[in-house]
């Protein structure tokens, strides 16, 4: 029996004149997702694309695991397939749903009838079918409301297809569908988060850290890098650039006034990433903060870090709580990397007692006693650039 | 490069290197085969037992080979436990120990043995009274370290070890000699322990193997289940060429005790004097600490960064224990040092080959991390 997998897709289905663009913009990022499982055909129609092995020992199980991990497919169905005669799909279901009946106690019959030219119309099939089902099957009752399995029948141009389980999808939009924005990555649990829910919404991610050393260590870049290899999983390739931050930092320590560092360290970072933004096409800026976590992400020092930008600051977190992000971490698979404990920048030279509520005013003052241009403009330069492939 | 963290692992001499690969191409027969091929694999690791036994002056017999002094360590003190921990519910060991025997004392107070853990004195010295002492009847287990791997203190394991028989003959003495072994003598039967664990790859032998002494007599409940190996002590097929390189790095030591340890006893005095110029530096180890670990803290400067300060150039210390991962261990605090000087403490671990103009190169960086990172 022949069997394909159903990518469906959700919001994409709902553009206007830019669905064919969002649609090859999805089978192109399927197509790398399934490269390593095998060979596959794929056709659109109706929403939905086709995703058909060419090879019959293809992992189709494999296959769906991947899909799950692509954004702008809402939902993903296994389905088994049958030429479009009643007796035909009737029989097939009874096989290819047969251990799913035989171990279910209520189920449903939902019909979809695309092709209208089918002699039955939807009502009917599903009449039907549910009492050939409830013949075969005796044990089973009819729970319209809240059954266990819901046999889908769906009559389309070219063939019937039956399936009874769906597999949510990862949502969103495809990547790259929105454009591209520069994520700030430090190494910690929210900045893979943040990465992750912009890519669901169909941003290109490149990923910028800072590093410092002798203050932070190489472990702590293989962690970042590493982090990013996850991510890669739903957003693709990420072009990942390395800040030399040393300098940067030890002239802050040494001419800023020490409650501000944290501050100042921000918004040096965030000049240096809208700099690396321009070289690399990126419209915005993402980062991990959520009000109020640490010092330097009070409403006002996050007032303070905007300041200097020029282009959007996303910060998908920024109303969420740690154990919300924490659970989001664990199900992209980041979590356990995050919390190895390596130090990143952020915490070199962190200050006993930083400013929570600091002014506007004042940071410029305590920023401007150093001109950090000069640095700024060799950091860009001497930043290394890799591309962590999917 | 300089390498100072010869306490983390060493680099493999030539030697073991080289008996290393010539089993693996030569002798690659299981030791367990009754064929030709098998007896050459079962002569490699005999020859090898032989070494090892004859560095601890044991017979070749009570020498068993395992995955390393971790395996050792578990081996020992769970296998002791299973035997005799029936009834006798009552283990004793020290506060300072390596995460092998400390993690493996840890499982047992879970399965309901009480655990005594023996803590220095405001000196930073262990007083074998305390151990003994605490020993009674129902005593299944003492377990001591020979050298901490932090500071290089000597903990005083013959005394302790000679007391504990007297008060009980019936309990088994587990030392662990990791960062002892063929750097000073570790005689069990001088020492008065039944089981002793060593390493390979801190001798400048291979990853991967190690040995337990285990004295005759002495029955461990079987831990790595499998064949019948290593006469019935740990089932699993041999690491044959492991085990080669181990017994070579072992024969190329032996005879060269005295030369070696004064090579470091200099070095030490030499690092000492150095960074007494320099001032503001706290020696952690004291002064009956082998010569070969030596730990200091400079005040201010997290060990952290100073190790990569120190990466940078090419000079490669430690920071605490290396098992550990940067992650605080707490051993230096028992031993009396401070919290601060515990947060910026580095471990400079000698080999016999290591030289003074290394010293010298250290210590022109050491004042440049002060003047730079301090702050």
């Amino acid at each position: 029996m022949k069997e394909l997998i159903l990518a469906k897709y959700g919001e994409i289905a709902l553009k206007g004149l830019n669905k064919n663009t969002f649609e090859d913009m999805l089978i192109k990022n399927i197509k790398r997702r399934l490269k390593p499982v095998g060979k596959f055909e794929y056709v659109r129609q109706q929403s939905t694309i086709y995703i058909d092995a060419l090879d019959e020992n293809t992992d189709l199980d494999a296959a769906i695991e991947k899909l799950r991990t692509v954004f702008g497919i809402a939902c993903i169905c296994r389905a088994g397939v049958f030429e479009k005669d009643f007796e035909k799909i009737c029989e097939g279901t009874y096989e290819y749903l047969g251990d799913t009946l035989k171990y279910a106690r209520t189920f449903k019959v939902e019909a979809k009838r695309a092709d209208k030219r089918f002699p039955m119309k939807s009502p009917e099939i599903c009449r039907e079918l549910g009492g050939r089902i409830l013949e075969r099957f005796s044990h089973l009752s009819v729970d319209v409301k809240n059954p266990e399995v819901t046999v889908t029948v769906e009559i389309r141009d070219t063939n019937a297809y039956v399936h009874a389980v769906r597999v949510q999808g990862a949502g969103g939009l495809p990547v790259g569908s929105s454009g591209k924005a520069m994520l700030l990555v430090s190494g910690g649990i929210d900045s893979p988060v943040a990465g992750y829910m912009m890519a669901k919404r169909g941003i290109h991610i490149s990923a910028v850290h800072f590093v410092s050393p002798p203050y932070t260590s190489e472990r702590a870049r293989i962690k970042v890098e590493q982090l990013c290899e996850k991510l890669t999983a739903y957003c693709g390739n990420i072009s990942f650039f390395c800040v030399p931050f040393t300098e940067i930092q030890e002239a802050i320590k040494d001419n800023c006034p020490e409650e501000y560092f944290t501050v100042i360290m921000r918004r040096l970072m965030m000049e240096i990433a809208q700099q690396l933004s321009e070289k690399d096409d990126c419209l915005a800026l993402i980062t991990g903060e959520s009000v109020g976590q640490v010092a330097s992400q009070t409403l006002k020092a996050i007032a303070c870090t905007d300041a200097v930008c020029r282009m959007p600051v996303f910060r998908p977190l920024i109303g969420m709580d740690k154990t919300e992000i924490i659970d989001i971490s664990r199900k992209i698979d980041t979590f356990d990397i995050s919390i190895q404990p390596y130090e990143d920048c952020c915490t070199v030279f962190t200050p006993k007692h930083p400013k929570t509520k600091p002014t506007k005013e004042e940071v410029e003052k305590a920023q401007n006693s150093f001109d950090f241009s000069e640095m700024i403009k060799k950091a860009v330069e001497e930043t290394e650039i890799k591309l962590i492939k999917f | 490069m300089i390498y100072f963290d010869n306490a983390a692992t060493t680099a493999p001499s030539e030697a073991a290197v080289r008996a290393v690969c010539d089993c693996m191409k030569n002798t690659f027969g299981n030791p367990s085969s009754l064929h030709t091929l098998g007896i050459r694999a079962q002569q490699v690791m005999d020859n090898a037992r032989k070494e090892i036994a004859g560095a601890l002056a044991v017979p070749p017999e009570t020498v068993y080979f395992t995955s390393g002094a971790t395996e050792s360590s578990n081996l020992a003190i769970r296998g002791a436990a299973g035997t005799y921990g029936r009834r006798k519910k009552r283990v004793i060991t020290t506060t300072v120990e390596h995460s092998s025997v400390k993690e493996a004392f840890k499982r047992l107070e879970e399965e309901g043995f009480e655990v005594i853990r023996i803590a220095p004195d405001e000196n930073g010295e262990f007083v074998p009274d305390d151990f003994i002492d605490a020993v009674d009847e129902n005593t299944c287990i003492v377990s001591v370290m020979l050298v901490n791997n932090e500071t290089g203190a000597v903990l005083p394991v013959k005394e302790i070890f000679s007391g504990v028989k007297r008060r009980n003959s019936e309990t088994i003495t587990h030392c662990d000699a990791v960062q002892a072994f063929m750097k000073i003598p570790v005689k069990p039967n001088d020492i008065k322990a039944d089981l002793v664990s060593v390493s390979a790859h801190k001798i400048y032998g291979p990853k991967g193997v190690g040995a337990l002494y285990v004295k005759k007599g002495t029955r461990l409940m079987k831990q790595n289940l499998g064949g019948r190996q290593e006469n019935n002590m740990r089932g699993g097929t041999e690491a044959v060429p492991l085990i080669a390189g181990f017994g070579a790095a072992v024969s190329e030591l032996s005879g060269t005790f005295a030369e070696r340890m004064e090579k470091m006893e200099n070095l030490r005095r030499y690092l000492l004097e150095k960074i007494g110029e320099i001032g503001e530096i706290f020696v952690n180890s004291s002064e009956n600490s082998v010569p070969y670990i030596v730990n200091i803290s400079l005040k201010g400067i997290r060990s952290e960064i100073l190790l990569h300060f120190m990466e940078e150039r090419e000079i490669y210390i430690s920071s605490g224990s290396a098992c550990s991962k940067g992650a605080k261990s707490g051993v230096l605090g028992e031993f009396g040092i401070s919290p601060a000087l515990e947060d910026s403490a580095l471990r400079i671990s000698f080999s016999h080959e290591n030289t003074e103009e290394q010293i010298d190169e250290f210590v022109d960086a050491l004042i440049a991390a002060k003047n730079r990172l301090r702050r």
